[in-house]
């Protein structure tokens, strides 16, 4: 018998509401509540296209494996290729001044790209012998002829490759002389080519190979006792310059008639003082190079008989550009150097290193840091003289165009390689708005919404429709910089690679703030620190109001796991850093504590590589709370490499910090490595909020849900299926996927997947995890979803006793206890391979949930819940079906309305982040990769609001309308009374 | 429309409520004999009164059996109602419910036309109040029937918050 209760109502009117569970925009909502930005990435290398190009571009590769076009004037991206994430750019170049080509893969893929598009025009695949270098050239006078190559050395063979269709001329295998290559040269108008390299570091080879052959013409050698380090640079056509494998004296290699002469000089003799650390900087002069060392940079000529000459030495704070070739066969290249919030730009011309062809100063946010990188290029003014416009790269990744002393555009592309996202409240507003303000946004208010009216009424006409579309999307509620009442508006706080800490108004996407953080900047305390985690550090709500919210990001200095750690807690209002500490010991994990002191700071233990437990903050305060509460906290460590979950409790004081806590070994649990390998762990997210413990099946039964904050999913592989798919027999890679509870390490489920291997991406929450994997059978990717029910609960089902309170429901449970549990599960093939799951929290968890799912075209895909539920039967009987329960089927459907990325891609996409809306309908999703992507989502459509469109106008009208006709009605009425009564 | 009032000319009344000859200054027409109409008279009152009664406690009894017909009717309402949770139904569940209330409520209204001294109105009373705690008893049926009675452990625990656990634990993969 169908039966549904006063509190299931609310849910059903929902599914009512909901029977196509999609979220389609209509083209009008686009950029209504969602905002989308597209980034590149650190720029490594660069090449302008300004002569007699219409639009001036430059043409950029980057550390994300970006290769772009960006206008020269604006710094918009003309065109965009993200190549995968092992595809690395080894090198880019432009020719014929219609092509770019591209070196990636260790020099293994070689692409040309359409330069106008960026449509790909050719391919080819390089196949080498042994490992090496990548060296792409591209001859200046390329013609567009078949005979005119590109020369590519990689893999230890030199190619020639057609610039026409990509095809491979000629190959010539550098292997079987056991040479390394370093420099390929291509004199102008000669039909040679060099290739300069060394055998076993110690013999110097030149050979010169014919551009249209192949073969090999001239071979001259050296015996070069000392050894080589690093590169071997080209000072001239003849001429080569070497670092000794001791890095203290310079070779200068000469070729002359077809003999090697080599050249040795002490460093120590041309730059006086110390000079330890000494490399030879890849800039292209001629005639001179550049010998950085740690006191300075010093720029050495090489003169005609072959003598060294210092011209200059500067501080080695200076960065350098390659050299430009201007008309006459001059050259250029530019110097910068770092100034109080300044930084000094200065182009000199390698004929005349005395002075300073040009000298410009530039205002420079000191946000930026240092500037990493710059690349020159020139163009000719009205005057017929040489101007000059730099790239440069600042040390928080952002892009930056100089020209005539202005910063012409800047791009925050450090934005492009977030690692991790937490949210902020924004201030509250205060009260006393100027009237004029509110008259005037009353005014607008109106307007809007007569418009609005109109054209619901379909009165408008196509300029207001242009208007009405206008003022949705500019509406300025959205972007306001308070609070709001649904808790739309909010900053996201990200941590990028470079150590800046940007705050994203989720409004409109802007930047508020960005924060370089002094504790991820190189310093003599901490060299090379890289950022971790970024937590909420002190939320205020109750007390402590007057304070900001802040947070802590925590980094390491330096790549090993016992390095010291750099810790930094900023004002997420202001981005100032209100603390910056270098503590001493290390840190392998932080740990979220559910636990606040009186001025609602969080308190954090930070576990070393010694597995002791820091507590931060470093408060009499904090350490009585966690001291009360320490006998119930425990921490556990997944070790990947040796396949063992061990799981620890605070034993004592360490002996002279107050604040450190040795630990004691609880529980471990050791897969066997011969069968087991760890690929995968998710937990659930620390500030995930459940409803309710209940499940209401059919019939008014209850299901009572295994809600544990401690419970971790680990997912294991047969080592011989852990590498990529297809490099193992479906009979010899299992799947087994553990459901462990983390404080007694007790394993609460297994289950193997025979035939079956990773990568998996798994998402747990409430009490059910879905995981995604691949079977070898099938064929086919499959995601298979566990819940897990406590069945010591499961008695309680007598009414009288829930209604006086006798059950055990309430009482706080441990899991010493051991409760007996259930588990259901249920398998289905999924179209997609995925890059991350991720699933909407809402601020109660009473709304009904969706999985986000980062497919492999980097769109975002939401999936109801009620697909991947355990309980779907084929035939669901009616009650079920009442329950809203789907029949089975073999595959998830993928609805195209169901992206809630629509038209937009998340190039690289990493990670999904949710965060509850104060509206419990609503959450707010944040894709993050080389782009980032906002929006809002309502998993069971907003049915506790009314829509941002909803036509107030239209309901005023009505209201006013009834009025005016129940007075109208009224008078009629009176008058007719009135003459029946005389009749 | 309240013309000619208060303007009466003249007037004859016929009524003789006199019940002795003495008092009249006109003898009685021959044939007519004043007593046997005396004596007629009383037992018609009484029997008069009787009839009163007795036609009150009938209709009593009427009034008492109404809401039977009242039930069927709602029976047959419920019926075609249905038993998915829609308007139709939470409305006729709702008037099945209040119906018999407010019948309940005025009880002593609904009665006092037959209230006689001679008529015992309890047993009506009763019949009344039983049948119409029928048809709420009816109601309460169709409202549970409907789903919206909390007869259910589920009913119960369906917003039941997750028990606090006693125990934290945190962690995972070096970072």
């Amino acid at each position: 018998m169908p039966k549904m209760k006063i509190i299931a109502i609310l849910p059903v009117l929902m599914f009512l509401l909901l029977i196509v569970p999609s979220f389609s925009l209509f083209e009008d909502q686009v950029g209504f509540m969602d905002w989308h930005q597209r980034y590149i990435g650190k720029v490594k290398d660069a090449v302008f296209h300004t002569q007699k190009a219409a639009r001036k571009r430059v043409v950029v590769s980057t550390h994300e494996n970006v290769i772009a076009s960006l206008d020269l004037r604006r710094g918009d991206i003309f065109w965009r290729h993200v190549l995968g994430p092992n595809d690395v750019v080894d090198n880019i170049d432009i020719a014929l001044g219609k092509y770019v080509i591209t070196l990636s893969s260790e020099g293994s893929i070689l692409r040309a790209w359409n330069l106008p598009d960026g449509q790909m025009v050719w391919e080819s695949l390089l196949p080498g012998t042994k490992s090496s270098k990548s060296l792409l050239v591209v001859p200046a006078n390329l013609k567009v002829d078949l005979d005119s190559p590109i020369f590519v050395y990689s893999g230890s063979c030199l190619h020639a490759i057609s610039s026409i269709d990509g095809e491979l001329l000629w190959k010539t295998d550098f292997a079987t002389h056991g040479i390394d290559v370093h420099q390929l040269i291509l004199p102008s108008a000669s039909a040679v080519v060099h290739a300069v390299g060394v055998t076993d570091l110690s013999h110097f080879h030149t050979y010169e190979v014919g551009v249209m052959s192949g073969e090999i013409l001239k071979h001259t050698t050296a015996s070069f006792p000392g050894g080589v380090y690093g590169e071997i640079l080209p000072v001239s056509n003849d001429r080569f310059v070497a670092l000794d494998a001791s890095r203290s004296v310079l070779v200068i290699i000469s070729i002359q008639n077809g003999k090697t002469h080599l050249q040795q000089t002490h460093v120590s003799d041309l730059i006086h003082g110390s000079s330890r650390d000494t490399v030879i900087l890849p800039s292209k002069l001629s005639g001179i190079f550049t010998v950085s060392t740690d006191t300075c940079i010093a720029f050495i000529k090489v003169t005609d008989e072959g003598k060294l000459h210092v011209m200059e030495k500067v501080d080695n704070k200076v960065v350098v550009s390659d050299a430009l070739s201007l008309s006459e066969g001059e050259q250029a290249f530019a110097l910068v150097q770092h100034g109080d919030s300044k930084i000094h730009l200065s182009v000199r011309l390698v004929h005349d290193m005395s002075s300073n062809h040009l000298k410009e100063t530039v205002e420079m946010d000191h946000n930026r840091g240092f500037v990493h990188k710059i690349f020159i290029n020139s163009y000719v003014r009205t005057d017929r003289s040489n101007g000059f416009r730099a790239l440069i790269v600042m040390e928080d990744h952002s892009l930056l165009l100089l020209q005539q002393g202005e910063i012409v555009w800047s791009r925050e592309d450090g934005l492009a390689s977030i690692i991790d996202v937490t949210t902020a409240e924004l201030p509250v507003e205060k009260i006393g708005v100027s009237v004029a303000k509110v008259e005037h946004s009353l005014f607008e208010w109106l307007k809007g919404h007569v418009l609005k009216l109109k054209g619901t009424l379909m009165l408008a006409t196509p300029d207001e429709l242009v208007e009405i579309q206008k003022i949705r999307l500019r509406s300025s509620e959205k972007s306001k910089m308070t609070r709001d009442h649904n808790g739309f508006r909010r900053l996201l706080v990200v941590l990028t690679k470079a150590g800046k800490l940007f705050a994203l108004h989720t409004g409109d996407g802007r930047v508020v703030w960005s924060s370089l953080l002094q504790s991820l900047r190189s310093s003599e305390q901490c060299s090379q620190p890289t950022g971790l985690k970024l937590h909420q550090w002190q939320i205020p709500h109750h007390h402590a109001l007057d304070n900001n919210p802040s947070v802590l990001v925590v980094g390491r200095c330096g790549s090993s796991l016992s390095s010291a750690t750099a810790m930094s807690i900023v004002d997420a209002h202001t981005g100032k850093e209100v603390q910056n500490m270098v503590p001493t010991h290390s840190t392998v994990q932080v740990i979220y504590l559910p636990f606040t002191d009186s001025t609602e700071q969080q308190l954090h233990l930070l576990i070393d590589a010694d597995n002791r437990a820091h507590l931060y903050p470093k408060t009499p305060e904090a350490a009585e709370i966690f001291q009360r509460e320490s006998a119930n906290v425990y921490w556990y460590s997944v070790e990947t490499e040796a396949g063992i979950l061990r799981g620890y409790g605070v034993k004592t004081k360490c002996n002279l910090d107050e604040y450190c806590f040795e630990a004691r070994n609880l529980w471990s649990v050791v897969f066997p490595s011969e069968s087991e390998k760890i690929i995968a762990t998710v937990t659930r997210k620390a500030n995930e909020v459940v409803h309710t413990q209940a499940k209401v099946i059919a019939d008014e039964d209850v299901m009572y849900k295994y809600v544990s904050k401690n419970m971790l999913f680990v997912a294991t592989v047969s080592p011989k299926a852990s590498g990529p798919i297809g490099s193992a027999t479906p009979d010899e890679a299992v799947l087994a996927v553990h459901l462990v509870d983390t404080v007694t390490g007790r394993i609460l489920h297994r289950m193997t997947h025979l035939g079956s291997q990773g990568p998996v991406h798994a998402v747990l929450s409430e009490n059910w995890v879905v995981y995604h994997y691949f079977n070898l059978r099938a064929h086919r990717y499959e995601m298979s979803v566990i819940e897990i029910y406590d069945q010591s609960r499961a008695e309680n089902k007598d009414v009288l006793k829930l209604i006086v309170g006798k059950h055990n429901l309430t009482t706080p449970v441990s899991s010493y206890s051991r409760p007996e549990v259930m588990t259901k599960s249920q398998s289905y093939f999924f179209t997609h391979s995925v890059k991350a799951i991720s699933v909407t929290s809402t601020a109660k968890g009473i709304t009904s949930k969706h999985l986000l799912i980062g497919t492999v075209g980097d769109q975002v895909l939401a999936l109801d819940k009620r697909f991947v539920d355990p309980r779907r039967s084929l035939n669901p009987t009616q009650a079920e079906k009442e329950e809203g329960l789907l029949p089975l089927t073999d595959a998830l459907p993928i609805i195209p309305q169901s992206y809630v990325t629509h038209a937009f891609k998340v190039e690289g996409l990493r990670g999904i982040e949710t965060v509850p809306a104060k509206l419990e309908s609503t959450t707010l999703v944040f894709a993050y990769g080389v782009d980032l992507f906002y929006t809002r989502l309502a998993p069971s459509r907003t049915y506790d609001s009314l829509t941002e469109d909803f036509n107030y106008a239209l309901l005023l009208l009505t209201i006013v309308a009834l009025v005016v006709a129940i007075f109208v009605t009224w008078v009629l009425s009176e008058r007719k009374d009135l003459q029946d009564k005389w009749r | 429309m309240e013309k000619g009032k208060g303007s009466r000319k003249w007037a004859v009344d016929f009524t003789d409520n006199s019940s002795t000859p003495l008092s009249r200054d006109i003898p009685d027409p021959p044939g007519f004999t004043r007593a046997s109409q005396d004596q007629d008279d009383s037992t018609l009152s009484r029997q008069k009164k009787d009839a009163e009664a007795n036609w009150k406690s009938q209709k009593a009894w009427e009034v008492a059996q109404a809401p039977f017909k009242n039930l069927l009717m709602m029976g047959f309402m419920m019926w075609m109602a249905g038993s998915t949770v829609h308007l139709f139904s939470i409305g006729i569940t709702f008037s099945a419910l209040w119906q018999p209330l407010s019948a309940l409520q005025g009880v002593g209204k609904i009665f006092a036309p037959y209230k006689d001294s001679k008529v015992d109105l309890l047993a009506p009373k009763l019949l009344f109040i039983a049948l119409n705690l029928g048809g709420m008893l009816l109601g309460v049926w169709k409202l549970n029937t409907l789903g919206l009675l909390p007869t259910h452990a589920s009913d119960w625990v369906s917003s039941l918050a997750p028990a606090h656990e006693v125990e934290f634990s945190g962690g995972g993969i070096a970072l």
